[in-house]
């Protein structure tokens, strides 16, 4: 049977996306079950305790699943820089921490709820007999109640392993592998094999869970030991699977990070492929957030990643004025070095700024060619950014420099805005000009006469530690300078095609030959 | 040592808030091998006055003696392994075999496995209960009768000197009920025990109990045999409540020599 290509790439990444999921979701389980239980158990004692804990778990529920894992980054990273100052000891606020915190969490509200409804609702008669035949308050617990409760505790902790199991899914953006790296890459790529595979995975993986301890629950409750000794070994070997690899794999001596756009991920993927030609290990860490991937690579979390001297400019180093390129890459690199030893290898070739863009048609219809002409119309206008845009320095720049005021500001995933321009649901957008889609969709560029957009080269960063790598440094050289505008926005477009083909890993692949057939 | 009171009950008082007096200024004693019953009404206070011989409730003044020690000075848990305890929702554990629920106490005193399955043979045989047929049982494929005999198993089985009883049968039926009430009666006598048993019905008191004290309303109105206390009541509760069974019995008597 011949599958898709990218079917088979998606059953290639799973051991590693299972295995780190499982790993997340068991610790973070094990650590929400030591502190619910007990918690649980002083609580049925206290009506105080009882109500903070319980209002304290429904609150954390109401939280979204993302927002949860992303406000431990933040958290983490401030107590990370407290005990580094204290104890000259810092931590990863990245990846599996706030995964496992925010997941622990989350995981406790069905717990407390139902060991301390468990406990509560036995039957007086019995405690009263836990009373008149001697037993202590301790031997009442783990005699009588504990043992009465289980059935309800079991069903807590089942609704608790399908909540994380589900919810570890969305640790992806903080830096953790899991089966959400399907969902984010695929929908970042519009990979729908990719999207579809990791629900189906991830919905296999609670489903697979859920019936086993429902069997164990099922097996406590009619006193079948058998029953519960089958749930539990089938738990344990799914684990245990899941699990090897993770533990077999040999550590990756290099990271490679990747942002959340499909250029990203082909330029990551080109890295790795070009660190694995040359016998270097290597793995990457894919749809990190601008802040936070710049953070893992001052702390050495990561080794290598692709960054635009713009961003940095605006966003790291505060710059509101506007340079040429040649003087913005020899600023960001001297600050680079000087501020965190991050040294700047050099630039792929291509430039992949932020610009504003318009349908053709429209565009021709208002005599509009630069963001000067579209300041007089801008206020019967509408306007589409990706997440990040209108918190840029470069909005506020553009802002300011041209006196925009636009009908109405929509965000909008990346991948979805060039085709709502195109169909005229929005009038502008935030396009990136290494972007394939600006010639499928027919979109014109703006000129930026006043210059208030900086220049966004594409530029190689490696991490203080690997500042002087010469392996690493030789195995990326052949990519500076390598990859002219042209040659990128291919790529992108071919990322859009709904092909086999259309991967990251076949697009780095295809972008490696590109290169080496101009060399020639 | 002859003479000496099992239990000792003095001038304990029991409230709950400032104004609620659920035992007020009650002195009690029961004599070694004694079986007293005390009769009372609902509220009367008569299941208070049972729990604080075994401290499942402290009184607000007074003093309880058992054995000849006050109980207060002592450990509540050890207290309770050395008494028997049956009452009326008997509280078998449903997840325990019957076996597993009438070894609990000698399990949390240390005993060995092979003396407490010796023991729960030699106390299903006291209950009459088929000891092969049901020591493997769960509490919910027993009858009401067969559940409330392992409950008094399970009181039994640290060899206890006292045990205490709150209306351990009033669920059952009639015939059940006589059943288990001789039974337990003979227990009594056989094993030398000290038994103080609560119920509402004078009749059951009167057929079972060598000694019965009536309370009302927080305090013991009257005490003394079944026969006096049938006989020649003085209190105007008492006197009311003896009423019933005596005009019954003659009825039953009159029915019996064939009169209409």
């Amino acid at each position: 049977m011949n599958f898709d290509p990218r079917v088979q790439e998606a059953f290639a990444r799973l051991p590693d996306y299972l295995g780190s999921h499982v790993l997340v979701s068991v610790t973070a389980l094990l650590l929400g079950l030591a502190i619910s239980l007990p918690l649980a158990v002083f609580a049925t004692h206290c009506r105080y305790l009882r109500n903070v804990a319980l209002g304290f778990a429904s609150i954390v529920q109401t939280i979204p699943g993302l927002a949860l894992l992303a406000l431990f980054y933040p958290l983490l990273l401030a107590i990370s820089a407290l005990t580094e100052k204290l104890f000259g000891v810092g931590f990863s606020a990245l990846g599996f921490l706030p995964s496992v915190l925010a997941l622990a969490l989350y995981s406790m509200l069905p717990v407390l709820r139902n060991t301390i409804t468990g406990i509560l609702g036995i039957d007086p008669a019995i405690k009263e007999a836990t009373l008149g035949v001697g037993m202590t308050k301790r031997q009442a617990l783990t005699m009588v109640e504990l043992p009465l409760a289980l059935p309800i505790i079991m069903a807590g902790i089942r609704t608790a392993a399908v909540w994380v199991i589900g919810t570890a899914t969305l640790a992806t953006p903080v830096g953790q592998t899991s089966l959400g790296n399907y969902i984010f890459t695929g929908l970042q790529t519009q990979n729908w094999i990719f999207v579809i595979f990791g629900c189906v995975a991830s919905a296999v993986l609670a489903l697979a869970v859920d019936q086993l301890l429902a069997l164990m629950e099922s097996g406590v409750s009619a006193r079948k030991r058998g029953r519960i000794l089958l749930g539990g070994a089938g738990i344990a070997a799914i684990v245990i699977a899941a699990l090897m690899p993770v533990f077999a794999r040999p550590a990756a001596a290099y990271v490679i990070g990747a942002k959340t756009f499909t250029e990203q991920y082909i330029l990551g993927s080109l890295i790795e492929q070009r660190l694995r030609a040359v016998g270097l290990s290597a793995r990457h860490r894919d749809g990190l957030g601008s802040t936070v991937i710049f953070d893992a690579l001052k702390s050495g979390e990561i080794d290598v990643y692709v960054e635009y001297s713009g961003t940095l400019w605006a966003n790291q180093m505060q710059r509101s004025d506007t340079k040429s390129r040649a003087e913005v890459l020899a600023d960001v690199k001297a600050w680079l070095a000087e501020k965190y030893s991050i040294r700047l290898l050099g630039e792929l070739g291509f430039e992949n700024a932020y610009a504003l863009a318009m349908s053709r048609k429209r565009a021709e219809e208002l005599g509009i060619k630069s963001i000067a002409d579209l300041a007089r119309y801008a206020p019967r206008l509408s306007i589409a950014g990706d997440y990040e845009f209108f918190a840029r320095p470069v909005w506020q720049s553009l802002v300011q420099a041209y006196g925009l005021s636009f009908r109405e500001r929509r965000n909008i995933q990346p991948e979805f805005m060039y085709p709502a321009a195109a169909d005229g649901e929005v009038d502008v957008i935030s396009a990136f000009t290494s972007e394939g889609k600006i010639k499928q969709f027919d979109l014109v560029v703006l000129d930026d006469p006043k210059q208030a957009i900086p220049p966004y080269d594409a530029i190689v960063l490696l991490s203080p530690q690997r500042a002087n790598d010469e392996k690493l440094i030789a195995a990326l050289k052949p990519l500076l300078g390598a990859i002219p505008p042209a040659l990128m926005r291919e790529a992108n477009a071919r990322a859009d095609g709904q092909g086999g083909d259309s991967s990251p890993d076949k697009i780095a692949g295809w972008l490696w030959e590109e290169i080496e057939k101009t060399k020639k | 040592m002859a003479g000496t009171n099992a239990i000792e009950i003095r001038a304990v008082t029991k409230r709950y808030g400032e104004h609620i007096n659920v035992l007020d200024g009650i002195s009690l004693s029961v004599a070694e091998g004694e079986f007293l019953a005390i009769v009372g009404p609902s509220g009367s206070g008569k299941t208070t006055l049972l729990r604080l011989i075994n401290r499942l409730t402290e009184p607000t003044s007074g003093t309880v003696l058992v054995g000849g020690n006050e109980v207060h000075g002592g450990d509540p848990i050890r207290l309770r392994r050395e008494i028997g305890y049956v009452f009326q929702g008997i509280g078998l554990f449903p997840h325990m075999t019957v076996a597993e629920n009438i070894a609990i106490t000698p399990r949390l005193i240390g005993w060995s496995a092979e003396e407490r399955a010796a023991r729960v043979d030699e106390l299903l045989q006291l209950v009459r209960l088929d000891a092969g047929k049901y020591r493997a049982r769960f509490p919910a494929e027993l009858s009401g009768g067969e559940r409330q005999r392992v409950g008094v198993a399970r009181a039994l089985a640290a060899k206890p000197k006292i045990v205490l009883m709150d209306e351990p049968f009033g669920a059952l039926d009639a015939l059940t009920r006589d059943a288990l009430t001789r039974d337990y009666r003979e227990l009594h006598d056989e094993l030398g025990l000290t038994t103080v048993m609560i119920t509402h019905d004078l009749t059951e008191a009167a057929l079972l109990a060598d000694r019965i004290a009536v309370i009302h309303r927080g305090r013991i109105v009257e005490e003394g045999t079944p026969r006096d206390l049938l006989a020649s009541p003085k209190d105007a509760y008492v006197r009311e409540l003896v009423e019933t069974p005596k005009q019954q019995a003659e009825r039953l008597a009159a029915l019996l020599r064939g009169e209409p």
